[in-house]
């Protein structure tokens, strides 16, 4: 059996697992209320995971993506209260933007030679930087095409399936698609092998960082527009730290840091992994905020252990003579 | 010594402009006068509250010679502020506080470095676990509250004075020469960076690669420690939410200032403490100056850029010789060629 697939194989079983027992002890969590509301909380999360993926099967790593949804918002908020325009040019107008900021930093990337890490931290300075320049308040959003945009398909049981959650959905189907089945996603894979084989291989490296990086600032905007709407807000204190969760819930989902190896519906597990171990602390009760960091910090060392097993076994049957 | 001021001559120049540059906005920015026993002044300002930055900075300096990083300085430093404020409020007395603060940052390191140099994890994964999971366990030991104390010999490490000076000037500045002497006056120094260069190669030629690697990131989680027990004492309490929160990228920043290169190799500890007097000049002459403290971060940023350019591989060995034939000297100009 392909020994790559096995983090992914479980990601899934731990999250069947942990779903059981949140089950036994409550059975309503089952319910589709329960459901629903881990879609909708963790949508902004799941599509900038996705983005956050492709970086990190490519080797390399987007600090700027928390910097980038709070600019988003308040981009999208004080537009819409500044100018007449429509939401929908306004969200045209920002995409173009953050895949333009992401595309800018792929090219210092590639064309400086210097680690994704501090060039993405300067990205992540200067869009945190932006977002202040343009207000230091909560801007609150109040346009009604955003009425339109809460929409929600109530499901039996009453749960809300909310446009944002389907979006989130949408998204990760798209990252699989673009990371398993397109000619990029193939350059991706073979970035993340090696820079040098891939070059041998024939990927063209510079243009392909280039769209990694537009790839990520892409979904960084549109996570920051499914933020906007779900807080009907921009502020530009928002989603700080959010980075390290996207690349926390990345690793949780099997895929390798050093890139080369994951899978996007995994991300989503690991989305929904995370979004679980909250929704438990808010039915227990009794038990801290503080649980959740500790539980994804047991969590990601689980995973980084079995991965790191994973590799030397296959090492050791690759040097072994068969 | 002309080498070394050579060395440094980028980051000093970088530090004066700087001042002289808020000293324009803000003439009385240097003035410095003594009251009630104590200096007080902007400059003496910024020297004091660089304090856990320029700490970090040591420590950071060391892991990233090794081509390392360490990410959970921060967290470090909120599990170390609550350990000691915990060990004050229970009555353990000074001594006992300090020892169990300083012995969390050793235990800290000792896990990071086990995760590197053992399991031969990537130091940016290795140490995210405990930047995600430590300030959860620095909540455990303070249970969610800002645990609060008065207790004059400990605050005295946040907010006293040494013959006029504030006890944290005093901290970092003897740590940083204390670190400085351990690495350059034996052979420690030259064996972290033949690691950082190529660590099988040095481990062929017998550096013991695998301890090295543990020290250095106990030393960063001993540095962090220092500096959740000043801001702690600063304070007088524990704060397990927002003590040394993002600390850890300024760190990061002080030493890429510095001129050590995140590839690993030569470093100087000296650098990077002026590259955290650099960034905690910036960030008290926006506030002085006037300007509204959100261009803060877009100029920290604008500087990252600048740096990055100097320092790349791909672009430094054009602008060094283009310098030399300008020059007609063999001198390399560059940050990064330019050490000792």
């Amino acid at each position: 059996m392909n020994a790559r697939i096995l983090p992914l194989y479980a990601t899934i079983v731990i999250f069947l697992i942990a779903y059981l027992i949140c089950y036994i002890q409550f059975p309503a969590m089952l319910s589709t209320r329960v459901v629903g509301n881990l879609l909708t909380d963790n949508a902004y999360l799941g599509i900038v995971a996705v983005g956050m993926t492709v970086v990190i099967l490519s080797g390399g790593i987007d600090l700027s993506v928390g910097s980038v949804i709070a600019f988003s918002g308040v981009f999208v908020a004080v537009m819409l209260r500044d100018t007449d325009l429509h939401p929908l040019i306004v969200f045209a107008l920002l995409l173009g933007i953050t895949t333009g900021f992401g595309a800018a930093m792929g090219a210092l990337i590639h064309g400086l030679a210097m680690p994704a890490f501090i060039v993405t931290l300067a990205g992540m300075f200067l869009a945190r930087g932006a977002a202040y320049m343009l207000t230091i308040d909560s801007v609150p959003i109040d346009h009604a095409f955003y009425d339109v945009l809460d929409a929600y398909y109530r499901m039996p049981g009453g749960g809300r399936l909310t446009l944002i959650g389907v979006v989130m959905l949408v998204t990760v189907f798209a990252g699989m698609i673009i990371a398993h089945r397109t000619r990029f996603g193939t350059s991706v894979f073979a970035l993340g092998g090696g820079e040098h084989t891939a070059r041998l291989m024939g990927v063209s490296v510079g243009l392909t960082t280039v769209k990694i990086y537009a790839f990520s600032g892409f979904m960084a905007g549109l996570s920051g527009i499914v933020f906007s709407v779900y807080t009907g807000s921009g502020y530009p204190l928002a989603t700080v730290g959010t980075e390290l969760t996207a690349i926390a819930t990345v690793v949780i989902g099997g895929t390798i840091l050093t890139g080369g190896s994951g899978y996007v519906f995994g991300t989503l597990i690991g989305v929904l992994t995370m979004g679980l171990i909250q929704t438990y602390i808010v039915f227990d009760g009794s038990l801290s905020s503080w649980w959740t960091k500790i539980v994804i910090g047991l969590l990601l060392l689980l995973f980084i252990l079995l991965q790191k097993g994973l590799l030397t076994l296959g090492q050791r049957q690759r040097s072994s003579p068969t | 010594m002309t080498p070394r001021l050579r060395r440094l001559a980028p980051q000093l120049l970088t530090l004066i402009a700087v001042i002289a540059l808020v000293t324009a906005y803000f003439p009385s920015f240097l003035s410095v006068e003594l009251s009630d026993g104590r200096l007080v002044g902007s400059a003496i300002d910024v020297l004091k509250r660089g304090a856990p930055v320029a700490l970090l900075a040591v420590g950071m300096t060391l892991v990233i010679a090794t081509r390392g990083i360490d990410l959970s300085v921060g967290a470090v430093m909120a599990i170390c502020g609550a350990a000691s404020a915990w060990a004050i409020t229970s009555g353990y007395g000074l001594a006992p506080a300090l020892a169990i603060g300083l012995g969390a940052g050793v235990l800290c390191g000792l896990w990071n470095g086990l995760l590197v140099a053992v399991f031969g994890i990537q130091p940016i994964v290795a140490t995210l676990i405990l930047m995600v999971g430590g300030r959860g366990i620095a909540q455990m030991i303070t249970e969610g509250r800002i645990l609060t104390f008065s207790h004059e010999g400990f605050a005295f490490f946040g907010a006293g004075n040494v013959l006029a000076v504030p006890t944290p000037i005093v901290i970092w500045i003897c740590t940083g020469i204390a670190f400085g002497l351990l690495v350059r006056r034996t052979a420690l120094g030259l064996l972290i960076e033949s690691i950082g260069i190529n660590r099988p190669a040095s481990a062929l030629a017998g550096v013991n690669a695998r301890v090295l690697l543990i020290a250095v990131y106990v030393a960063s989680g001993l540095c962090a420690a220092i500096a959740g027990i000043i801001v702690t004492a600063d304070i007088r309490g524990a704060d397990a939410n927002n003590v040394g929160l993002w600390l850890e990228l300024d760190a990061i920043l002080a030493v890429v200032i510095g001129g050590t290169s995140l590839l690993g190799g030569r470093f100087s500890i000296a650098a990077s403490l002026l590259g955290a007097l650099i960034i905690q000049t910036i960030d008290t002459g926006i506030l002085l100056a006037g300007f509204p403290s959100e261009f803060n971060l877009v100029i920290k940023a604008g500087l990252v850029v600048v740096i990055l350019v100097l320092q790349s591989p791909k672009l430094s060995p054009q602008l060094s010789r283009r310098l030399k034939r300008a020059r007609g000297t063999g001198a390399p100009r560059d940050p990064k060629e330019a050490t000792e």
